[in-house]
């Protein structure tokens, strides 16, 4: 299963050798086993992948790259009332994890926790540069993080789900659905 | 006596009728979802012994982590208290709580905040406390107690929990199905959450480096509740530290595949309150959250209630490696049967839950579920840090017989030569001195088994001491194995291969003759020579008992007779895989390394065993071959646990047999276990999955390696299954 050698750190994030294809489709085929959609575009491109991913209406926090921009349908800076009336929520991710689908949300002080996680539907951004292969790679990247900045993170794999209720239920208390649009 | 085992025996069938059903679809769901995650996994293996080691290294340095933790936790902002015990933690978070006026709090799961019982303390003060996990918000509706320390509401069906909401809420449109029920809880739930003051969670884990703490959960919950009110309060044992980020990595693989049988859950939340996420308020709807409160109160409140000694106590100090994650409960065939609320104390329930309770609530609420662990061992490969949960078992029963008062009658004391200082009390004596009655009664067969059965006798029995009128006694032999091996006139081996002790264990030796006949038979055949010596009793049935002294006396005894043997260049060949289990394992707890490390190295399984000669080019057309006869197999739990089941099915290929076996955790005897009063319905219960599986394989043979399983099997089916060494061994497995 982790087949791939884990990536070096550099000081500009993950060293990528061009398109790392075995990599992005063991992280496609694992999230899509959870039900989670997939989007590729290139960075010009990801306003009109996500205007097409949601449903409005949507709230979303700013993307922390220079290159990438939200769609003027989401709305950037979300009200509590926002919150409650959206259906989508659009944040970035900061890192995804190839051997489980995962992708890892950081907390951000415009308030990426709750946007990514009220709304039915989540539509996290990730750079595929981001992509680890494993568990071990995205924990050394965190533990750095965690212990300079003090930072906060969820690794979130799929939709919430719960099974008390009798049977296997989507949609717990966050997101029923969740679509991944990777910038290439 | 005997009217508490009535009432024992009332309480387990009053469970398995009204929870059994649900929580026997649940847990055997989970270990079989566990069996498929952690195949997948490159190396299962490593990776558990890596989450160990760093588990036994935070636990050997726990104060020194409590103290980096503290220092941390108020570097980033926050405060740390360390309570002494459930009361202490209660005030605390009670001042929290008054300090900010808190209305209401909100909770996720939380088995240590079940410990220290916060919501009744924070009632009594008018705190409004809700459950916002569905489970314990069903449990929380419903007012009952978990059933499980993952899955709480494991007990409860679909229509049950239906019900219960229609009863209490009366909503609008009758509530049928999960999804109408998961979405009506979140509603309620979501409403509830808005106008929250105060957020309480667990923690699965916590890094002293930095303060992170790791919260497992599939539902978005625990976040809600960290994410919405301004002050977090978090709940956790003191052995919840570990010393860095990236040592989060092993058990975050293993926690969710372990436990539920998922590769990962849903939300892995790596928080370091207080959190950098400004709160959401809901009651000032309009001014953006970007602009909300970032100014937020954490406090991390570390329990000790009990641990800290639990960590001198080198028998219950691997209970602090527990990450809480189901796997002994949901792959324990008992737990299977009746669930938590059998199979557990005031908290905590499984197999791991002996060590729990004993160390936080004290030995009598052990003592109410401990005689559920058999001690067949399943558990411990699904643990994934390796604690030997049967030993903590055996060892907390062992102090629960000595709270209990000593027996007085000399009938008894005459029956039961243990070397016990205390009291275990008759029926567990009994069991625990069974190489004396074996000695007894194949002096005295046939004449003692039709006593012992006949119905006069057999009531006696269960009325004094317990033993199920049900069950027909094990039938002892005149002629014991040993006898018949000293006086038959056989020509050893000339020039043989290998030499081999063939231990003769109390079953094969005065109950499964036959067995050991065969076993001869078949190593002879192929080239080896047999001793069969005077060796005691392993010390198996004393030590199920909690009788640890005898146990070691009689390690103490076997050791020394096959050790000069062993010495001698002899190999040991055990039919009864239980008893192998004790010179491989248990033994190691009872001897000295240099006594019990060169009888476990040079101890083999009789079809291990046979096996290692057909691979070293023995032929197997010397032993009974056929062409393609099906046999239906039940393996040994312990056997299993070893490793040692694919050996039985190699040589039974290698034969020509057609193999089916069976994927049940145990048969449910577990030696004396299913022969008690008290428990031969929960036995039966258990023995019924298995049942339904040798009929449904509908094969020629039904064979089986342990005696526990052979006894249990012929009363599911009505004949009694072979060894599997009768069966391949030549000559049919006739003497």
């Amino acid at each position: 299963m982790r087949t791939i050698q884990t990536q070096t750190k550099d000081d500009e994030g993950f060293t990528m050798s061009g398109k790392d294809v075995a990599l992005y489709d063991q992280f496609a085929s694992e999230a899509r086993s959870y039900g989670v959609e997939l989007t590729e575009a290139s960075p010009g491109a990801v306003a009109d992948a996500i205007a097409d991913a949601i449903e409005p209406p949507a709230i979303g926090t700013p993307l922390p790259w220079d290159d990438v921009e939200l769609p003027d349908c989401v709305e950037t800076n979300p009200t509590p009332a926002d919150v409650e009336g959206a259906v989508t929520g659009v944040t970035g991710a900061s890192l995804a994890i190839a051997d489980y689908g995962s992708v890892v949300l950081e907390m951000t002080a415009a308030g990426s926790e709750p946007v990514s996680l009220f709304n039915d539907l989540h539509v996290a951004v990730l750079r595929e540069s981001d992509l680890v292969p494993d568990m071990a790679a995205a924990f050394e990247w965190f533990g750095e993080r965690a212990r300079e900045s003090r930072g906060s993170a969820i690794v979130a794999t799929g939709p919430s789900a719960t099974a008390d209720m009798g049977a296997l239920v989507q949609g717990a208390h966050g997101p029923e659905a969740v679509e991944v649009i990777v910038v290439s | 006596m005997s009217s508490k085992r009535d009432s024992k025996a009332a309480h387990i069938r009053h469970i398995m009728e009204t929870e059994g059903e649900a929580v026997g679809t649940n847990t055997r769901g989970f270990n079989a979802g566990r069996y498929e995650s952690v195949a997948k996994l490159e190396d299962y293996e490593a990776l558990k012994e890596e989450a160990r080691a760093i588990k036994a290294d935070a636990i050997e340095r726990l104060p020194e982590l409590v103290e980096e933790l503290t220092e941390t936790v108020a570097e980033n902002g926050g405060t740390v208290y360390v309570a002494d015990d459930a009361a202490d933690a209660n005030q605390y978070i009670a001042e929290v709580c008054a300090e900010n006026e808190a209305d209401r709090l909100v909770k996720s799961k939380s088995m240590t905040s079940e410990e220290i019982e916060v919501n009744e303390r924070l009632e009594r003060d008018g705190v409004d406390v809700v459950e916002t996990d569905l489970g314990e918000w069903v449990l929380q509706v419903a007012d009952e107690a978990p059933s499980h320390i993952v899955a709480p509401a494991i007990h409860k069906s679909r229509a049950a929990i239906a019900d219960l909401f229609n009863e209490q809420f009366d909503p609008e449109t009758e509530l049928e199905t999960a999804e109408e029920l998961t979405s009506f809880a979140r509603e309620r739930l979501g409403e509830l959450i808005q106008d929250a003051d105060v957020g309480m969670t667990g923690a699965n884990f916590v890094t002293a480096d930095s303060g992170t703490m790791a919260l497992v959960t599939s539902e978005g919950n625990a976040r809600k509740t960290v994410a919405v009110p301004e002050t977090q309060v978090a709940v956790a044992g003191v052995e919840k530290i570990v010393p860095s980020v990236e040592d989060l990595q092993p058990f975050v693989e293993l926690i969710g595949r372990s436990g539920t049988g998922q590769d990962i859950t849903s939300y892995v939340s790596l928080l370091t309150p207080p959190v950098d996420s400004p709160t959401v308020d809901f009651d000032d709807p309009d001014t953006p959250i970007a602009e909300g409160d970032t100014d937020r109160e954490f406090h991390l409140v570390l329990i000790d209630n009990g641990r800290m000694a639990m960590r001198e106590d080198e028998d219950l100090r691997e209970t602090l490696y527990c990450i809480r994650c189901s796997a002994c409960s949901n792959t324990c065939a008992n737990f299977q049967s009746v669930g938590g609320h059998a199979f557990g104390g005031e908290t905590y329930s499984g197999g791991i839950a002996t060590g729990w309770e004993a160390g936080v609530h004290g030995l009598d609420s052990a003592a109410a579920f401990n005689d559920l662990c058999t001690g067949c061992s399943r558990c411990v490969e699904a643990c994934p840090v390796g604690i030997d949960i049967p030993w903590i078992n055996t060892v907390v029963r062992d102090r629960i017989n000595t709270e209990d008062d000593p027996p007085v009658s000399f009938l008894v004391d005459g029956l039961t030569p243990d070397a016990e200082t205390s009291g275990p009390g008759l029926q567990k004596r009994l069991f625990g001195n069974f190489e004396l009655l074996a000695k007894l009664g194949s002096t005295f067969a046939p004449l003692s088994n039709w006593v012992a059965n006949a119905g006069p006798v057999s009531r006696a029995l269960e009325a004094a001491a317990g033993v199920a009128h049900e069950r027909d006694l094990p039938e002892f032999q005149r002629t014991t194995f040993r006898e018949w091996f000293e006086a038959r006139e056989a020509v050893p081996p000339v020039d043989p291969d290998r030499k081999v002790v063939l231990y003769p264990d109390l079953y094969t030796n005065y109950m499964q003759v036959d067995r050991g006949k065969a076993a001869v038979r078949a190593l002879e055949a192929l080239d080896v020579e047999v001793l069969v010596p005077s060796v005691p009793g392993a010390g198996r049935a004393p030590l199920s008992q909690g009788m640890i002294d005898t146990a070691r006396d009689k390690a103490e005894r076997v050791a020394a007779t096959l050790g000069p043997y062993v010495d001698a260049g002899y190999d040991v060949v055990v039919v009864e895989p239980s008893d192998l289990a004790m010179f491989r394992g248990d033994y190691e707890r009872l001897l000295p390394p240099e006594s019990f490390e060169p009888l476990a190295e040079n101890s083999y399984e009789i079809l291990e065993y046979v096996y290692g000669l057909l691979a070293n080019g023995a032929d197997a057309d010397a032993l009974n071959v056929t062409d393609g006869e099906t046999v239906a197999y039940h393996s040994h739990c312990q056997q299993r646990t070893m490793g040692l089941e694919e050996y039985s099915t190699a040589v039974l290929d290698s034969c020509g047999y057609d193999v089916t076996t069976s994927d049940v955790e145990c048969c449910g005897m577990a030696g004396s276990f299913g022969y008690k009063e008290q428990y031969y319905e929960l036995a039966m219960d258990v023995g019924s999955n298995l049942e339904d599986q040798l009929r449904d394989a509908d094969c020629d043979h039904v064979i089986a390696s342990g005696t526990s399983c052979t006894d249990q099997i012929g009363d599911l089916l009505g004949e009694e299954p072979t060894h599997v060494i009768e069966l391949v061994a030549p000559d049919g497995g006739n003497a």
